[in-house]
C-alpha cells in the first residue's frame, strides 16, 4: 500500500520532496486517527488523507506564477525521458481535482465509486472531471493549447 | 431522447459539444448511441459486460472516437512508464511504518500504531475490529478474564467493589502490595467518570487488580490489570455480546478497559487510562 501511495503522491505533487512529505504526513495522520476502529477500506482512506493534505497544501501556497524548467537543456535525452517530461508537463496543466481523478483512475486503478468516496462527490462529477482531464492531457501531449475544449 | 450538455459546460451559440444522452430505460438497447461516459467506462473496465459489444461496434464505426480511446490508452501507458518506478522503489526510512511506530512511547505510536502497522504492511483491505491477534492466547485469555470480571461485577448494585473509591490511596497501596507492580487508579473525571472502587482478583499467572468507574448516568467501565508475558504495546479490541474491551500490554503488565458497545466512547476512556498510567510511570 505504501509504495502505491508514494507513486500517487509523486504524480500528484510532482516535486519528490513535497511528495515524500505528503506521504509521511499521511501516515502520521493515519496513525493518530481513531477511524482505525470504525472499519472501512484502509487503502481508500489513505488516498483520501493524502488527497486532502495536498489540497490544503496548495491552498496555502501564495498565488505565484508557475515556472517551468527550461526543457531542452539536454537535447540528447532518450525518447522515454522526453515522454516522461511530456506526461508530467501535461499533468501540470490540470486543475487539482482533475489531476487527482486522472491519477486515481488511470495510475492507481481505483474504481469510479472509490474515487467518488475519496473526493466526496457524486460519480457523475468524477466522470465529468475524468473526461476533462483526459481531454486536456490529450491536447497537451499533442501540442495543442491546453484550454481548447470545444470543437468549432 | 433528451440532449443535455455535460454538467458544468458553458454553452455558447455556434459551438458543438459532446452531449450525454440520458437513457430512459434500464435495458440495454442496441439502438441507443454510445455515450461519452461509456467510452470512458469502457477503457476503465467499468462498463457493464452487455454493453461492451455495442461500444466496440460504435468505435469501429466512429474513427474519431476510436482515436480518442486509443489516446487514453497510450496516456495510461505513459503514466505507468513515468511513475511505476516509484512504486517499485524500496520504501524509504521516513515512510517505514515500523519505524514510525517505534517512536518514544506515546498513545498515538505505542498502542494504536502497531496494530495499524501490521495491518497496512499486510496489505489487507477493510478492518475487522475483532481480527486475529499476533499471539491469540495472550490477548484472548486476558481479555476473556477481564470481560468475565467486568460482566460479573458491573451488575452489582450493593457490592460492586471491596474497597471504595473514597479510599483511593489505601486502595492503590493495597493492590500494589498484593500485585507486585505500581497499581494506580487513573483520574478519569475529565471524561465524566468517578472511581467506584476496586478489588483483587485471581489473574492468569498471579493476582490481578480490578477497578470500576461510573458516570452520573450509570455507565460503568472497568480496568483490569495483570502480569502479561507479552512485551508489545499493540492494542486489540474485542467484543462479546453487549460488552467491548480494549487490551494492551505495557512493560510486562496487561491492561483491559471494558465497557459497553460504544466503541468510540470506549476508546476515549482507554486513551485517558493509558495517558494517566504513562504519566504516573506505573
Amino acid at each position: 500500500m505504501i509504495p502505491a501511495l508514494r507513486r500517487y503522491a509523486r504524480a500528484l505533487a510532482r516535486d519528490a520532496d513535497i511528495a515524500d512529505d505528503l506521504v509521511q504526513d499521511t501516515l502520521v495522520r493515519a496513525l493518530r486517527s481513531e477511524r482505525l476502529f470504525l472499519g472501512g477500506d484502509v487503502r481508500s482512506w489513505l488516498y483520501t488523507i493524502l488527497t486532502n493534505l495536498n489540497k490544503n497544501r496548495r491552498r496555502s501556497l501564495a498565488r505565484r506564477p508557475h515556472f517551468m524548467p527550461l526543457l531542452d537543456n539536454n537535447p540528447d535525452a532518450s525518447g522515454t525521458e522526453a515522454e516522461g517530461r511530456d506526461i508530467a508537463r501535461a499533468l501540470a496543466t490540470l486543475v487539482e481535482e482533475q489531476r487527482s481523478v486522472l491519477l486515481l483512475v488511470m495510475l492507481e486503478g481505483l474504481s469510479y465509486r472509490e474515487v467518488a468516496d475519496i473526493q466526496g462527490v457524486p460519480i457523475g462529477t468524477v466522470m465529468s472531471r475524468l473526461a476533462r482531464a483526459r481531454a486536456h492531457v490529450k491536447a497537451s501531449l499533442e501540442g495543442e493549447a491546453p484550454a481548447l475544449r470545444r470543437v468549432k | 431522447m433528451v440532449f443535455l450538455p455535460l454538467s458544468g459546460e458553458e454553452i455558447e451559440t455556434g459551438d458543438v459539444f459532446y452531449f450525454e444522452i440520458r437513457k430512459t430505460t434500464t435495458m440495454t438497447d442496441h439502438k441507443i448511441p454510445v455515450t461519452e461516459d461509456e467510452l470512458h467506462a469502457y477503457v476503465d473496465n467499468e462498463l457493464p459486460a452487455e454493453r461492451r459489444g455495442d461500444v466496440e461496434a460504435w468505435l469501429a464505426a466512429h474513427p474519431e472516437d476510436a482515436e480518442r480511446v486509443r489516446s487514453w490508452r497510450s496516456m495510461a501507458e505513459a503514466l505507468h512508464a513515468r511513475y511505476d518506478a516509484i512504486a517499485d522503489e524500496p520504501v524509504p526510512q521516513r515512510h517505514d511504518i515500523e519505524r514510525l511506530v517505534r517512536q518514544p512511547r506515546k498513545w498515538v505510536y505505542g498502542a494504536l500504531a502497531a496494530t495499524l502497522a501490521a495491518f497496512i504492511v499486510g496489505g489487507g483491505v477493510g478492518w475487522l475490529a475483532h481480527g486475529a491477534a499476533a499471539s491469540p492466547s495472550a490477548f484472548q485469555s486476558f481479555t476473556v478474564d477481564a470481560l468475565d470480571a467486568h460482566r460479573l461485577y458491573v451488575v452489582e448494585v450493593r457490592h460492586p467493589v471491596d474497597v471504595p473509591g473514597s479510599e483511593r490511596e489505601h486502595l492503590q497501596q493495597w493492590l500494589t502490595k498484593r500485585c507486585g507492580w505500581d497499581v494506580r487508579a487513573p483520574e478519569l473525571g475529565a471524561t465524566g467518570l468517578r472511581l467506584v472502587g476496586g478489588r483483587l482478583l485471581p489473574g492468569p499467572t498471579g493476582p490481578a487488580s480490578f477497578l470500576m468507574y461510573e458516570s452520573a448516568s450509570g455507565e460503568r467501565f472497568t480496568l483490569y490489570a495483570a502480569r502479561a508475558t507479552t512485551e508489545t504495546t499493540q492494542m486489540r479490541y474485542a467484543k462479546q455480546d453487549q460488552d467491548g474491551a480494549l487490551f494492551w500490554a505495557d512493560r510486562g503488565v496487561g491492561y483491559v478497559v471494558s465497557g459497553g458497545t460504544d466503541r468510540e466512547r470506549l476508546m476515549q476512556v482507554a486513551r485517558m487510562v493509558y495517558d494517566e498510567i504513562e504519566k504516573s510511570g506505573g
